[in-house]
């Protein structure tokens, strides 16, 4: 009940907006208190103080860290001073204290041969060589899960490539980024911005997001189905053929064919069509897999992923099928599939994976099991509503346009059960954020969830879309989302399960390098063009000319460059940490399963 | 019945019916009804050259940069007289081939300028082909790639007559005895940029931008040079900047010089406002320019014409709306006669 009221709070404080943003007259003069600029920036400040608490527990945890190692040292020397104290000294003292307490210490209680005994249990590892002296040791995870070989292979090989395809993506990017600065960087016909840029949008999508995603979602379907997976066979057949639909698709891309420039679209239908088959495959894998499930309810994961797989297959088709693409058809079908294509499919899936690996993170069950099922519903029904708002004020049929923005302020409806379910979830673990290296992605997806979809829906708006559209802000908006939710909810999940796969745990200084510097890195990419998008928004509204608001741009495209840098760093530190996970994985293995069973836990 | 924790098969088939309705009211109906928009009557269907060219913008996914929308709202006023139509696409968004869809020109990014009306704003093939040879030969602010692989580089012997030679200044190209000339797909898409124009409605109707800013309606109207009636400076970075530069100095060699031009300096305006209206290619040292009396009422020519007589250290008398209108008329009786 709680939950609901708290809906109908939200809604009635953004009510009012809704109805001032569907106005026929909008005005600029004051831009910055209109309500979609506004909650934009409350949104963008959420995660920004959520950021510092992370930081700050972590500087805390540090600090007592470092206090704690004084108080040892203080007492080190107190006892070597002990110890070093003359026969004859030591006599007077003593004798001061035999005579106020009768009590008389050997000295070497603390110190000497004696061999040590931890009686009690209490000692959980001894070293003399830590890590690293700089930074908070995390807690070990209990390592090593029972998992059929076969699907461990599955799980680790769709991550393994789909890193490929991160690090692969995101340098293409980072090219593309920098070409704001340097339009002459190459006169390559291949390498120019119009032809690469598709290829870094699809590469990321299709490469990255989609394998790990799916490769997840193998573990998912078994462990929570209880059984084995239906066939191993057609999970490597799906691999191959997304691998070779993404190989391909850039090929095809760079030599200049592409679909008709429609985003995300842009493979020709033969290369999709492999991309279409391995859906078809992998849902029918997971269908199988769930129907043979040997415990009578479907966990709420595999409602998301399954619906995620069908939705998407007719999304494929829907987007490909020729009939009715002549003329502005063609735009109503892009403003569905490109928005489609993110909600249906990475946001969908990605959402049913956190909803495994948050809590078994954790070790608790989710909050709500009803609240993931309001999210699933209205997930379904709001989102595939909304495709047009891509194309507010555009030749589209008005009503069109109105229903986008009415079901895009829907949207709040799905978004709001999912934050609430995560962030109820971690209530009570939140000592976590300082202890798990796991946590702390889970909570920046979980919040850019919140933020990032709150923010498109603001974006929706006319008044909004009327500043930000076509400038750079949809670009900074499009990498808070598939960056911010997806990106760092798979990492979250990659980090909890594969150590346990393979028994063999990241660096964990590597793996606070990756999540720092992929997190600064979006923010500065993300602050950057939505301040830059903003002002070139009002430049074109005031008139001026449009090479005006090219050159106003260039220090946040610079910013941009930057971040972009520190996000592609953060993925080779990522792939280091992944090799490091996998590497000589079999040996791990077999040492992990001469240990008595009681001593794994799972 | 409907357990869907409990009933995979129907948890899957109820996501999927839905769904799929959903899609058919919200995307494949309206789709449906976009397709069946007819061209306007006087909307020309593009040429075999233009159709080709098309191919060109879409393969090198000139979309990703550019729009072609003018959105009905006062601001997108900048990029055409009206808002776009689905009828403005009829020609131009038909299917590619068996393997390539209609192309989705209406983009999302305007990294770069709109370009639904490039043709009637930049009616030069010349500036166009140094344009895409390189941009900062003609707009030295910009971040457009070069295209120059859509263009070749020959011995100054070896250029026959059919040749389009670009006159590219020498800090973009500098090799003795070279030429660049243009490839046929350089010319097909130039052709194609060429054709995109508003065509007129039938009936002159023109729907109503969506008014946003009044202050710039009314509050900005008296910086022009003339102290009333259109601005001249904007209207110059807006039509003539491209070619002549904001400095007034033109690009050597390609566009000539305004700042201390003869015929902006003259005392009678005459010539000037002839060469704003018809074009001018008396020169052949320089490219061809176009003629602009179409696209520009007499007000806006005398603005402009006051503003080039006025800037970059020129200083001629101001030109008035009746002087444009009296050459324009002339204009008119000799072409009638």
């Amino acid at each position: 009940m709680k939950i609901f009221h708290f809906i109908i709070f939200i809604f009635t404080l953004v009510l009012p907006g809704i109805i001032h943003a569907q106005g026929k007259n909008v005005s600029t003069e004051s831009w910055i208190t209109s309500p979609g600029i506004l909650g934009t920036i409350v949104l963008i400040t959420i995660v920004l103080v959520v950021a510092i608490i992370i930081f700050l527990t972590h500087i805390n945890s540090y600090l007592d860290a470092i206090k704690k190692r004084q108080e040892v040292k203080t007492r080190t020397a107190f006892d070597d001073e002990l110890v070093a104290l003359e026969e004859s000294h030591i006599d007077t003292i003593l004798e001061k204290r035999k005579a106020a307490l009768h009590y008389k210490l050997k000295g070497n209680e603390l110190s000497g041969d004696n061999e040590v005994f931890d009686k009690k249990g209490l000692i959980q590892k001894i070293t003399n060589d830590p890590n690293n002296a700089y930074f908070d040791e995390k807690k070990k995870t209990s390592l090593s899960l029972e998992t059929p070989e076969p699907l461990k292979k599955i799980v680790i090989y769709y991550i393994g490539a789909a890193i490929c395809w991160l690090v692969l993506g995101t340098l293409i990017g980072q090219y593309l980024g920098m070409k704001f600065i340097w339009p002459e960087m190459d006169n390559q016909s291949w390498l120019s911005f119009g032809r690469l840029r598709p290829v870094h949008t699809n590469m990321v999508f299709w490469g990255w997001s989609s394998l790990a995603m799916i490769g997840l979602g193998y573990f998912v379907i078994a462990r929570t189905s209880n059984t084995i997976i239906h066939s191993y066979k057609w999970a490597w057949r799906a691999w191959i053929l997304i691998n070779s639909s993404v190989i391909l698709g850039s090929i095809f891309l760079m030599a200049g064919i592409n679909n008709g420039s429609g985003e995300y679209r842009e493979y020709i239908w033969p290369v999709m069509l492999l991309f279409a088959i391995a859906l078809v495959i992998t849902f029918f894998n997971f269908y199988k897999t769930v129907a043979h499930r040997k415990i009578s309810e479907i966990y709420i994961s595999n409602w998301f992923i399954l619906a995620s797989l069908v939705w998407t297959i007719v999304l494929a088709i829907i987007g490909y099928l020729p009939f009715y693409q002549n003329g502005l058809g063609e735009t109503v079908i892009q403003g569905y599939y490109m928005h489609q294509g993110v909600g249906m499919w990475f946001m969908t899936f990605t959402l049913g994976l956190v909803y495994y690996y948050l809590p078994s993170a954790l070790n608790k069950p989710i909050y709500s099991y009803s609240l993931g099922v309001l999210a699933f519903w209205t997930q379904m029904l709001f989102y595939t509503m909304i495709g047009t708002h891509h194309f507010v004020f555009s030749p589209l049929p008005w009503w069109l346009q109105t229903t986008a923005i009415v079901f895009s302020a829907g949207m709040f409806i799905p978004v709001v059960a999912g934050t609430t379910n995560f962030l109820m979830t971690m209530k009570g673990s939140w000592s976590h954020i300082s202890k798990s290296y796991v946590l702390p992605f889970f909570l920046v997806g979980t919040l850019f969830y919140f933020v990032g979809s709150t923010q498109g829906s603001f974006q929706a708006f006319r008044f909004t879309n009327y500043v930000w559209h076509f400038t750079d802000f949809n670009v900074a908006h499009s990498h808070m989302t598939m960056y911010g939710i997806i990106a760092f909810f798979l990492w979250a999940a990659i980090y909890a399960i594969l150590p346990k796969l393979t028994g063999k745990e990241p660096p964990q200084v590597l793996v606070g390098a990756h999540f720092w510097m992929a997190f600064i890195g979006l923010f500065a990419y993300m602050v950057s063009l939505m301040v830059g998008g903003t002002y070139k928004g009002l430049s074109w509204i005031e008139g001026n000319a449009f090479i005006e608001s090219v050159i106003l741009m260039k220090p946040y495209w610079v910013w941009r460059a930057i971040g972009g840098s520190l996000m592609f760093t953060s993925h080779l530190i990522f792939a280091y940490n992944f090799y490091y996970i996998v590497k000589n994985r079999k040996q791990v293995l077999v040492s992990e399963a001469t240990k008595p069973v009681e001593e794994i836990t799972v | 019945m409907l357990n869907f924790h409990k009933e995979h098969k129907n948890l899957v088939l109820a996501a999927l019916i839905i769904f799929v309705a959903l899609s058919i009211l919200v995307a494949i109906v309206p789709a449906y009804q976009m397709q069946a928009t007819v061209p306007i009557p006087s909307q020309e269907a593009l040429t075999s050259q233009q159709e080709k060219g098309l191919r060109v913008y879409v393969s090198e996914n000139c979309a990703a940069c550019h729009t072609q929308q003018v959105r009905g709202i006062e601001m997108d006023n900048m990029w055409g007289d009206r808002p776009s139509l689905p009828s403005d696409y009829y020609y131009s968004k038909q299917r590619l081939d068996v393997w390539r869809q209609s192309p989705s020109v209406l983009g999302s990014e305007r990294t770069g300028p709109d370009l639904t009306n490039i043709g009637a704003r930049q009616p030069s093939d010349d500036w166009h082909l140094m344009h895409l040879y390189n941009p900062r030969s003609v707009v030295s602010e910009s971040i457009m790639p070069s295209y120059s692989w859509l263009f070749k580089e020959v011995d100054s012997t070896a250029v026959t007559e059919e040749d389009v030679v670009l006159s590219i200044p020498k800090e973009f190209f500098n090799k003795p005895g070279k030429k660049i000339i243009a490839s046929q797909e350089a010319l097909d898409l130039v052709a194609y940029l060429k054709s995109l124009k508003q065509t007129e409605l039938p009936d002159g109707s023109v729907p109503q931008f969506i008014p946003a800013l009044k202050e710039i309606q009314t509050g900005n109207m008296g910086d022009g040079n003339t102290g009333t009636g259109p601005n001249g400076a904007k209207l110059y970075n807006a039509t003539c900047v491209a070619c002549h530069q904001a400095n007034g100095k033109g690009v050597p060699g390609a566009f000539p010089p305004l700042a201390g031009s003869g015929f902006v300096n003259d005392e009678n305006p005459e010539m000037l406002i002839k060469i704003i209206l018809q074009g001018y290619d008396a020169r052949s040292e320089f490219a061809v320019m176009p003629p602009f009396a179409d696209q520009l009422s007499d007000a806006e020519v005398a603005a402009i014409a006051t503003h080039e007589r006025s800037s970059w250290g020129n200083d001629a008398p101001a030109v008035t709306e009746e002087d444009v209108k009296k050459i324009r008329d002339y204009i008119n009786n000799e072409l009638n006669q």
